[in-house]
């Protein structure tokens, strides 16, 4: 350890939120002038420390030292009075505002706006120029992309004479070309002097950008270590508390028949925005392919069509085979029942709102999509309560679902654990063809694993997989072919083997290098 | 992590919130020089002191089921049926259709087609507002709203210028024939040696209000409609997602919910007035929204929070008719029990909630 004065030195943290513990005696050191990274799984209590840090909760027990003064930071004011700023996950921008505007919004001097916009835009050029953040002061916020905003908020917390700053997932938005920029950005605040607090649960980012890390679990702080001495392997061992398989494993595929087959899909959405620009797409048994993209790309739409989801306005044309037979687009014999019933069994993107119904017992979400099968009819009129209670306590048993109660409600359970309930209801169907998006969004590492595997598992058994991702590593590391999205387009297609990250990164982008470079 | 046992939701919050509404009412009845004491004296024993006061305190809960019913239905799929008033009225042109033209043999053969009658109409009335939310994104709110108003004025015009008897000055049907005249409590009881009050109106259709609640409790927790519905209710992109059709639960739903508010007609128009008069539901079709909100979605809770309105208007009128409390006054103390019941709850259950956890941090 360093003898120089921490610049943030927070002493046996604790906060409960009722019977939760949310932080448990947490002490950590930042030292000055570093990217400090703070890494753990979903629910850890990353956030909840860092909010204590800016003033939103109070810790019921611990002392908070910055630049080796006590501070009590009772709210944001104090926070940001102590020099802390914080870029949250969802950025808390005015949409129709100009930059400017946003920046000064809260730090306006008097009731007229004129002499505050006018000085801050002589101190955001100067912000601008020191820290290379280039941002049109003039620009509506709605206008410019999600890496222009979020340098918009960091640009705020300098405005507001932040040394320390505090960056909440910064990357969850960003292609990978933008989160290269971002730590670009704050590598050069570092030098500037700044200290710099990284939450992620990306273990590829702490290895990129961070001097030192931490590990959460449970609540605890369970291992501080230099960044370069430590590796992904043990960081992930020490987030989990046991050993882990990062890389997936799997045998190479081997396709078989065709499985879907889709011409020139074009969707538009009730707004009259084209959503899907005439997509094509084949799928084979037995293989995995990955959709690459930024979100918003048109990936959501092509699941939602594939599954039935789609809203009632709104216009679909094109074709989809499924097996040798066209799939009806919209109506009653293009819903959810018809796929199903199609053989599609579908892992949808957003699992609190379409996947399970939260306030619903796992034993009535086992059947939910499937809960007009004559399995679970005990007359014309009734359901058969008992053989849904029977089945889920089965399936929760057979894919590990934690705590194995029928009688708990979804919203009950962690995010990998709702995400094994879903899992257990579409792959035990043994769908001929399975959609799956965002398979370990808000889920924990252990349960990561986990599904991984039964996807591969479902693949081998001879079944073709669609997987929607923004996580790139799980795209890479899942697929045997790479589709990437832009603006409701293929942009092309990749093996894994014969692309990487940066790659996909430009075609994620809507820039095909292998175009550009054919032509230059 | 559920924060508070289930009994505490179910029983401890509307209790509290009852025991707060009679405080504030024993403040006002105070407040206008009386004595709350005497005034709560008098609305037990006039609502509940005998089988007098408990034929009105049913008769009213009766309606209240069923309004009560209907609200509940609809809000299992996130459906705010207003228009149980509305719903209710043309379920009473039901009834009172099915009664007056057709010579019924006996008040059983009566009832059934009554009941089908005016749960048809009642359901009727439901299925524009719902077919245009469904269609239209019209809020159900609002149209059900509008559709109260235009039921009283269908109303008014048909007892007006069809039904009314010629010659007659009242704008009311003729009475029904007397053979389909329903039981009243009275004679049901007797037969078993049970002396029941001859003057008030409860009837048979007090049963249906329970065969009821035990239908409704069934459709929801126990048929693959009711799963539906929940499911809808609790989420529509899941629904949607799960190949359940908003358009069709939306309608559905409201036919129902409509057609349970028409039910109410067999209580009020053939088993009380025995013929049709303007106004008939005095308000019931209001009442059954707090009495839904209280009832907490479910048909038990529904019949408590009936029976316990029922008291409120039996002991009301008894209160009027005894003390120099004004009518006023009952719809004062109706409108408190609303208020911290339905709109106040999470005053009472906040703090609650608060008291269990800091409970089970201690024993952990």
């Amino acid at each position: 350890m360093s003898s120089a004065q921490p610049a943030i030195e927070l002493i046996g943290i604790s906060k409960a939120f009722g019977p939760v513990q949310a932080n448990r005696d947490i002490s950590i050191r930042v030292a000055p002038g570093t990217i400090h990274g703070i890494i753990g799984e979903n629910g850890a209590g990353k956030s909840t420390l860092m909010s204590i840090l800016y003033g939103f909760y109070r810790a019921d027990r611990g002392e908070i030292f910055i630049n080796g003064r006590k501070t009590d930071i009772s709210d944001s004011q104090a926070a940001i009075a102590a020099g802390i700023g914080m870029v949250f996950q969802h950025f808390k921008l005015v949409e129709n505002f100009t930059v400017l505007e946003n920046v000064i919004l809260g730090a306006e001097d008097g009731a007229l706006l004129r002499p505050s916009l006018a000085k801050a835009r002589k101190e955001l050029a100067a912000l601008s120029s020191e820290y290379g953040l280039d941002v049109d002061p003039d620009a509506v916020i709605e206008r410019i992309g999600v890496g222009f905003q979020q340098r918009v908020e960091i640009l705020k917390a300098l405005y507001r004479r932040a040394d320390i700053l505090i960056l909440d997932e910064p990357t969850g938005v960003l292609t990978p070309a933008e989160a290269d920029q971002l730590f670009r950005i704050l590598h050069r605040l570092k030098e500037e002097g700044k200290t710099i607090i990284l939450i992620t649960h990306k273990l590829r980012e702490i290895m990129e950008a961070t001097d030192t890390v931490s590990v959460m679990r449970r609540g605890e702080m369970v291992a501080t270590r230099k960044t370069a001495e430590t590796g992904p392997e043990e960081l992930a061992e020490l987030m989990v508390g046991r050993k882990v398989l990062l890389r997936v494993d799997k045998t190479p595929a081997r396709p078989g028949a065709e499985v879907l087959a889709i011409h020139d899909l074009k969707v538009t959405d009730p707004a009259g925005v084209l959503r899907l620009k005439g997509i094509d797409l084949t799928l084979r048994a037995g293989e995995i392919l990955g959709l690459a993209g930024v979100a918003g790309n048109g990936q959501s739409e092509l699941l939602e069509v594939l599954g039935g989801m789609l809203p009632a306005l709104g216009t679909v044309t094109g074709s989809i085979r499924m097996q040798g037979r066209d799939l009806a687009l919209t109506g009653a014999a293009g819903d959810g029942k018809a796929r199903r019933a199609a053989q599609i069994g579908h892992v949808p993107e957003d699992r609190q709102r379409a996947g399970l119904v939260m306030d619903f017992f796992a034993w009535e979400n086992i059947a939910f999509g499937y809960h007009a099968d004559t399995a679970y009819q005990r007359s014309g009129l009734f359901m058969d309560n008992g053989a849904l209670r029977r089945e889920a306590a089965d399936k929760m048993d057979r894919y590990d679902v934690r705590p194995p109660d029928p009688w708990l409600k979804a919203k009950n359970f962690s995010g990998g654990n709702q995400q094994k309930i879903v899992l257990a209801r579409e792959i035990e169907r043994k769908p001929a063809l399975l959609l799956v998006g965002q398979p370990t969004r808000g889920v924990d590492i252990g349960a990561i694993e986990f599904i991984h595997k039964e996807i591969v598992a479902l693949r081998d058994a001879g079944a073709a997989i669609l997987l929607v991702s923004v996580e790139l590593d799980e795209i890479l590391s899942l697929s045997d072919r790479i589709a990437v999205m832009f603006d409701g387009r293929i942009m092309g297609e990749r093996l894994p083997d014969e692309t990487d990250e940066k790659e996909l990164g430009l075609l994620m982008a809507g820039m095909d290098a292998r175009a550009s470079g054919e032509a230059a | 992590m559920e924060k508070m046992p289930a009994w505490a939701d179910v029983i401890l919050i509307p209790l509290i919130s009852l025991v707060l509404a009679a405080f504030i009412s024993a403040l006002v009845i105070l407040f206008i020089g009386q004595s709350p004491a005497e005034a709560l004296k008098l609305m037990v024993t006039g609502a509940l002191g005998s089988t007098y006061g408990w034929g009105y305190t049913l008769y009213y809960a009766t309606n209240f089921i069923f309004t009560g019913l209907a609200v509940t239905v609809a809000f299992h799929a996130r459906l705010f049926n207003i228009g149980g008033e509305g719903q209710a009225m043309l379920g009473g042109l039901g009834v009172a259709i099915a009664c007056l033209y057709v010579p019924w043999p006996h008040w059983s053969i009566a009832l059934v087609a009554a009941s089908i009658s005016g749960a048809v109409f009642g359901a009727a009335w439901a299925a524009i507002p719902a077919w245009l939310q469904a269609k239209r994104g019209s809020h159900i709110v609002i149209t059900t709203i509008m559709f109260n108003f235009i039921a009283s004025a269908v109303l008014n015009y048909v007892l007006v210028n069809v039904m009314r008897p010629k010659g007659s000055m009242d704008p009311a049907t003729e009475r029904f024939s007397q053979t389909i005249h329903l039981p009243t409590l009275h004679e049901i009881l007797l037969p078993f040696g049970i002396p029941f009050s001859k003057a008030p109106p409860a009837n048979i259709s007090f049963i249906v209000a329970i065969l009821a609640c035990l239908a409704v409790w069934a459709l929801i927790w126990r048929t693959r409609l009711g799963y539906e519905i929940r499911a809808y209710g609790h989420t529509e992109t899941g629904a949607v997602y799960a190949g359940i059709s908003p358009v069709k639960i939306t309608v559905i739903t409201m036919l129902i919910s409509g057609g349970l508010a028409g039910l109410m007609g067999i209580n009020n128009v053939m088993g009380e007035a025995e013929r049709l008069v303007l106004n008939a539901t005095e308000g019931a079709g209001f009442i059954g929204i707090a009495v839904a909100l209280m009832g907490r979605g479910h048909p038990a809770g529904v019949f408590l929070a009936a029976i316990l309105f029922g008291f409120l208007y039996q002991g009301g009128t008894e209160l009027a008719l005894w003390t120099s409390i004004p009518r006023e006054l009952i719809v004062v103390i109706q409108a408190l029990v609303i208020l911290f019941t339905g709109a106040l709850d999470n005053m009472v259950r906040t703090p609650l909630q608060q008291i269990f956890m800091a409970l089970r941090r201690k024993e952990s």
